[in-house]
């Protein structure tokens, strides 16, 4: 007898993140997409930003947050796609842990957002020098993969009610992009601005001056002393994560008309 | 050796909103036997189905699934079953073997019991040489094949299907059967499933009948067929209700108006036909003699024609 009702969750969810990898890696189209994309960003930011005295070291930790939020947010809403091929039926019926499964889900589409994150990365390296340290270096590389899953968790969270991607250009536009225009990606911070005061709110805004922290590069100087510590970066990233996941966890547990196909 | 319940359903009521999907229904599935529900569109059968394959939750009442409440630990319930939906359920970017990977793991399968697993079942379906292939290359039998492997992967006790013949061509429809008869005799499998299929329904051991979310008769297809009083006659006539009233005046039995026509249940059909023909030579337009069929119990329990 085979029928054993404690499934372990470790092969769950590496299983369904491995399914979200294989998927990506087969829609030639998001391939092509999702190395275009970095290249482009890098392309016309840096030809644009030229004249700006910012420059463009101070526009990559929040392009790199850009694509972070995009590919993850886009690598979820194929939860929407799961439910109406009918794949997710079956995998509600299973008796695998429902957290297991959330996570695996997860933990795939942000790891297509780390693919597409690194190489914005090595971009940046190879045209402008990093020049962090081996361990500023790791430490960015460990916090995108924690605002990759926070995001990825934030998108499942807003994908799973949804029965169409149409309706997620709404929520794109009123709500996740100008969480992006608010996470300091784009504007300095200038004390005493209501944009500023409205920007600690935002959990992203975290996640962005963490990486400022992280990222340095040669011939240009950031100032960061602005910047909230990088302690608390960690903590605030680490709890919108932790949050987002919760989120995702709770709300897998609902039901909506699109699983009744 | 005393019969087991398989599935043991008790006052069972769900409602979507303010409609009633089903209404307080009771009744045993037997270890090992074939089981279906037969019902319309909207009988309530779907709902059921995704009641006791756990896809939604149970409102009212209480489901004991070979021993296992549904309100209980409900891993346990849903690692006994087998789901098979009517919509599916497939990845059509991965091949047929890394479906069943995939589903294993849900599963909790591992190592050489899953490479084994997906052997078996890849040759119990025939779907062996296909393995490798992308299910969205394969046809609609196929990829039916491919979602009966998927339910079946874990060995379960129970199998649970629902429409599993739609869409399917005749010879698919054989196969299935053929296959379900199978796992039934070899492993002892419960198998439970929905259809608005008459013919496909006459396959199973028992057949719950349902409308309008109550069970309208509950027995085999052999028995119910010999409950409808023995021949079935149908009439058509210009104005069936006042027919309908003359013949039971007049013939004193039992006459009733279903869907513009007028029917009759009696064990010698023969005679009444002559007898009918006789007394209303100008009221019958066509008169027809049958034997009773799932149709017409359905019509005799439930006073409506049976349609999709």
């Amino acid at each position: 007898m085979i029928n054993n009702p404690d499934v372990p969750a470790g092969p769950v969810v590496l299983t369904l993140a491995k399914r979200e990898l294989v998927r990506f890696f087969r829609q030639r189209n998001r391939v092509i997409g999702a190395l275009v994309q970095p290249i482009m960003f890098w392309v016309l930011f840096s030809a644009g930003l030229q004249s700006n005295d910012l420059g463009f070291a101070f526009f990559f930790p929040g392009t790199l947050a850009m694509i972070l939020l995009f590919t993850a947010i886009f690598a979820t809403i194929s939860i929407i796609e799961d439910r109406s091929e009918g794949f997710l039926q079956s995998v509600l019926v299973a008796p695998a842990p429902r957290w297991a499964m959330v996570f695996g889900k997860i933990l795939g589409g942000a790891a297509i957002a780390m693919l597409q994150g690194l190489l914005f990365l090595v971009l940046g390296w190879l045209t402008l020098g990093l020049s962090s340290s081996a361990v500023e270096l790791l430490a960015a590389i460990g916090l995108m993969a924690v605002i990759a899953i926070a995001l990825t968790a934030l998108g499942f969270f807003i994908a799973w009610r949804m029965d169409s991607t149409q309706g997620f250009h709404a929520i794109m536009s009123v709500f996740l992009f100008p969480m992006w225009l608010l996470s300091g990606s784009l504007f300095p911070d200038d004390p005493g601005s209501w944009l500023t005061w409205l920007s600690r709110f935002n959990p992203l805004t975290y996640g962005v001056a963490g990486l400022r922290h992280y990222l340095q590069f040669e011939n240009s100087v950031v100032d960061r002393s602005a910047l909230p510590n990088p302690l608390v970066c960690w903590l605030v990233t680490i709890g919108f994560a932790a949050i987002m996941f919760a989120l995702a966890w709770r709300i897998s547990s609902t039901r909506t008309t699109g699983d009744l196909l | 050796m005393p019969v087991q319940p398989a599935i043991e359903v008790t006052h069972v009521s769900h409602n979507y909103g303010s409609r009633v999907a089903v209404d307080d229904l009771s009744l045993q599935v037997n270890e090992g036997e074939i089981f279906t529900f037969l019902g319309p569109n909207g009988s309530g059968k779907t709902t059921l189905f995704r009641l006791l394959s756990t896809l939604i939750p149970l409102q009212s009442g209480s489901v004991t699934i070979l021993g296992h409440n549904l309100s209980g630990r409900i891993a346990a319930v849903r690692a006994e079953m087998g789901v098979v939906f009517q919509a599916p359920s497939l990845d059509k970017k991965l091949s047929v073997d890394e479906n069943l990977q995939h589903q294993g793991r849900l599963y909790g399968l591992s190592g050489s019991t899953l490479r084994q697993r997906k052997q078996t079942m890849l040759k119990a379906l025939a779907i062996d040489d296909r393995a490798n292939d992308r299910v969205e290359t394969l046809s609609g039998g196929m990829r039916r094949r491919v979602e009966l492997a998927k339910g079946m992967m874990h060995e379960p006790r129970i199998l649970l299907l629902d429409e599993p013949s739609t869409g399917l061509d005749p010879g698919a429809r054989a196969d299935l059967w053929h296959y379900l008869r199978q796992v039934r005799e070899q492993q002892g499998v419960t198998i439970v499933l929905t259809t608005h299929l008459l013919e496909e329904a006459e396959r199973a051991d028992r057949i719950a009948i349902m409308h309008e979310g109550k069970l309208a008769a509950l027995d085999t297809p052999a028995a119910l067929q010999a409950s409808v009083g023995g021949d079935a006659i149908t009439i058509q006539a210009d104005s069936p209700t006042e027919l309908a009233l003359r013949i039971r005046e007049k013939l004193a039995c039992v006459a009733i108006v279903v869907d513009g026509a007028v029917r009759l249940e009696q064990p010698d059909g023969h005679q009444w036909i002559s007898r009918l023909v006789e007394a209303f030579p100008d009221e019958i337009k066509s008169i027809t003699l049958g034997k009773p069929t799932l149709e017409d119990v359905f019509i005799d329990r439930t006073g409506h024609k049976f349609s999709d």
